[in-house]
């Protein structure tokens, strides 16, 4: 029978399924990170649980580590944020008393897990990968099943190597034209977002399809990936190409030599069959589509960069008007007059070398609006750091007046210092607008790296095509 | 975990949509290793009254911070419930709350799980059936929820039945561990291992080896 790509990921990692649809699913590798480990590491403590296969998990800290150059010279002990110094060290001292591999925060490959584990290697295609943290969905781009799922059910994976499951349904996206110049793999999934949303894939894993996802890097597939849990799906998958073929190759945990012959034969089945059925299709054409910056609360109220703030009326009059009083925009109001306070290129959705070079291209030569409180730019890893720092990005962005900070997942969810304050507008390359999301009563707006540097030089938004 | 059988209390309407896990709590409010202490910070951006970024208070205008909803261990609300992070300390700051079950029209997924494995019972009912929930419990009364017959009634209204996949229905009414019951399995994911380790064996490599 025709399958899915999901189908055949599924099949090849069920353990058993009883008659009700509830099924273990084994589970390749897990990542963790210290604020959504230590409560499962004290579970199985408890219950006097090992680890069922200790190389089955890989650790880094990212979610509260600062990114203050400075700060971060001395490592957990320069740490001044009491409870984050706590949880680094938490994750430090759980990750030894269970023989766990862990990139600490002195280690050049620590770095968000989303960008680390692609970066490592340790995200293989066919694979199923669970982390303590939505965004897992990333390394879906991989054609790797990927899973966020809450701290008991990283206990449930590091006890047992499996989750209990129902299978969900298949949607395709379908996207057909190409993206424009100046137009990206952010844009793309922004506006997939806002006509999905955020409800729209719930019960599903998307497979995201067509000639925009067939040119789109590995970066670009990662950053669509990335967000399709801000649809609700449970994951989002891009079928196995030699574009996947050529950024695994010769990564540090990847296989190599006669056993890399083995895995690309396997790999290369990593596709929906041509007759595979969906249970629900969307279509998308991205020809002419202009840049894409969400004007409101959640990340399905989108709009074009030379669009308006739309009218409270329809089934969501309420949604957008509570959304307006809380962003201080009036419907009708030009996206290009939002004045920006601070700027955020970041993230596991933008910091990857890709995003940097964009961002850096768009600053070069240029200077931040004097209007602009901060602009940060916060790379995803200590590998993506070095890298642009030896293409001389680092400095271009300096020299405009952005920060170069130190790896870490900062101001996406604001858990450490980077935040924004009261008021604050704030052009961000992360995933999530919600309230307070990034510090409490801020306003963010999520956008491309190219939109938020352009933002960044211009005081306001801008489209950022005339930048590149 | 707690057994579930059946639970009366005073509910909560908060029946706006998409109220994500962010909303209920801020990252902010989990700077920490354990799963307690973590009330305090629910719903933080809204329960207080703030100077800048300093709590200076109770916000009078929030639901939770009026009578009779101090006391309120069942909440109402709309459709995507928990929506967004993955963060399980949101169901924690519920439970601890009071909480004992949610009522909404559907939820993220991945806040539905957590709030499964801490016995948290996340109820799925229509929008009109929760507004009527909604109108009854303001009359300062009850809604009592019965997971062995799956219904939910209002002060004094016909029971309203719910569904619940039957093995989650029978882990919380039994109170059963879900690590227990999957290393139940020991022996098939042994032998799944195995014979996959022959298949994929590239899929075994890693750091350590």
């Amino acid at each position: 029978m025709a399958q899915t790509l999901y189908d055949k990921i599924w099949q090849d990692h069920l353990v058993t399924e009883q008659e009700d649809g509830s099924a273990l699913l084994y589970i390749d590798q897990q990542l963790l990170h210290e604020v959504t480990s230590p409560q499962a590491f004290e579970g199985l403590r408890l219950a006097d649980r090992s680890v069922w296969r200790i190389a089955g998990n890989l650790a880094t800290p990212d979610h509260n580590v600062p990114t203050d150059p400075k700060e971060r010279e001395t490592g957990i002990a320069g740490i001044t944020d009491l409870i984050a110094r706590t949880q680094v060290s938490t994750l430090d001292d759980n990750c030894r008393a269970f023989n766990i591999e862990q990139y600490d925060i002195h280690d050049k490959r620590q770095g968000i897990v989303h960008v680390m584990g692609p970066e490592q290697g340790a995200t293989l295609p066919g694979m199923t990968i669970v982390c303590g943290d939505s965004h897992t969905s990333t390394h879906g781009a991989f054609a790797a099943l990927a899973q966020g799922i809450g701290t008991s059910e990283v206990e449930h994976v590091l006890a047992s190597q499996c989750l209990l499951q129902r299978k969900t349904k298949n949607l395709a996206v379908r996207i057909s034209g190409e993206l424009g110049h100046g137009v990206y793999a952010k844009d793309l999934v922004l506006k997939i977002i806002g006509e999905l949303g955020t409800a729209g894939a719930t019960g599903h894993t998307i497979e995201f399809m067509g000639e925009a996802i067939r040119n789109l890097s590995m970066e670009g597939r990662m950053t669509v990936c990335n967000m399709a849990i801000e649809a609700g799906a449970r994951a989002g998958l891009v079928a196995f190409d030699d574009v996947t073929a050529a950024y695994v190759k010769g990564r540090p945990l990847a296989p190599s030599g006669e056993l890399w012959d083995q895995a690309l034969a396997y790999w290369r089945t990593l596709h929906s069959d041509a007759d595979a059925v969906f249970d629900t299709q969307h279509s998308i054409d991205v020809t002419n589509m202009a840049p894409q910056v969400s004007w409101g609360t959640s990340p399905e109220m989108v709009v074009a960069i030379d669009g308006v703030v739309p009218e409270p009326v329809g089934a969501k009059e309420e949604g957008i008007r509570n959304a307006c009083t809380y962003m201080d925009l009036q419907p009708g109001q030009k996206m290009t007059s939002i004045e920006l306070d601070r700027i955020f290129i970041g993230s596991c959705t933008n910091a990857r070398i890709e995003d940097i070079r964009v961002a850096a291209q768009v600053a070069k030569g240029r200077k931040v609006a004097s209007s602009i409180t901060q602009a940060m730019v916060v790379p995803g890893s200590g590998l993506v750091k070095a890298q642009a720092e030896e293409e001389g990005l680092a400095q271009i962005l300096v020299d405009a007046g952005f920060e170069w900070r130190a790896p870490g997942c900062s101001m996406c969810l604001a858990m450490n210092a980077d935040k924004l304050q009261p008021g604050e507008h704030c052009a961000s390359t992360s995933n999530r607008n919600f309230e307070g999301r990034q510090g409490h009563n801020g306003r963010t707006h999520l956008v491309s790296p190219a939109t938020a540097a352009a933002a960044a030089i211009a005081g306001h938004f801008v489209d950022s095509r005339e930048f590149v | 975990m707690n057994k579930f059988t059946s639970h009366s209390g005073i509910a909560t309407p908060m029946l706006g949509d998409n109220i994500d896990t962010d909303q209920i709590i801020p990252s902010r409010e989990m700077k920490r290793v354990s799963k307690v202490g973590l009330a305090d910070g629910l719903f933080s951006g809204q329960r207080y009254l703030y100077e800048g970024n300093q709590k200076i208070g109770a916000n009078p205008d929030f639901i939770l911070n009026q009578a009779p909803y101090e006391n309120t261990s069942i909440l109402l609300s709309g459709k995507n419930f928990g929506c967004g992070s993955s963060r399980e300390h949101a169901v924690w700051a519920l439970a601890e709350y009071g909480f004992k079950a949610i009522i909404a029209q559907s939820y993220g997924e991945i806040f539905f799980n957590n709030a499964l494995r801490n016995g948290l019972l996340p109820i799925v009912l229509g929008e009109a059936e929760i507004a009527q929930l909604a109108a009854s419990s303001s009359d300062l009364t009850t809604v009592t929820i019965n997971l062995r017959e799956l219904t939910v009634s209002g002060n004094g209204g016909s029971p309203i039945s719910f569904q619940l996949e039957t093995y989650y229905q029978e882990m919380l009414l039994n109170g059963w561990d879900f690590i227990d019951l999957a290393l139940q399995f020991t022996d098939q994911l042994d032998d799944f291992a195995k014979q996959d380790r022959k298949k994929r064996p590239w899929a075994y490599l890693s750091a350590t080896d």
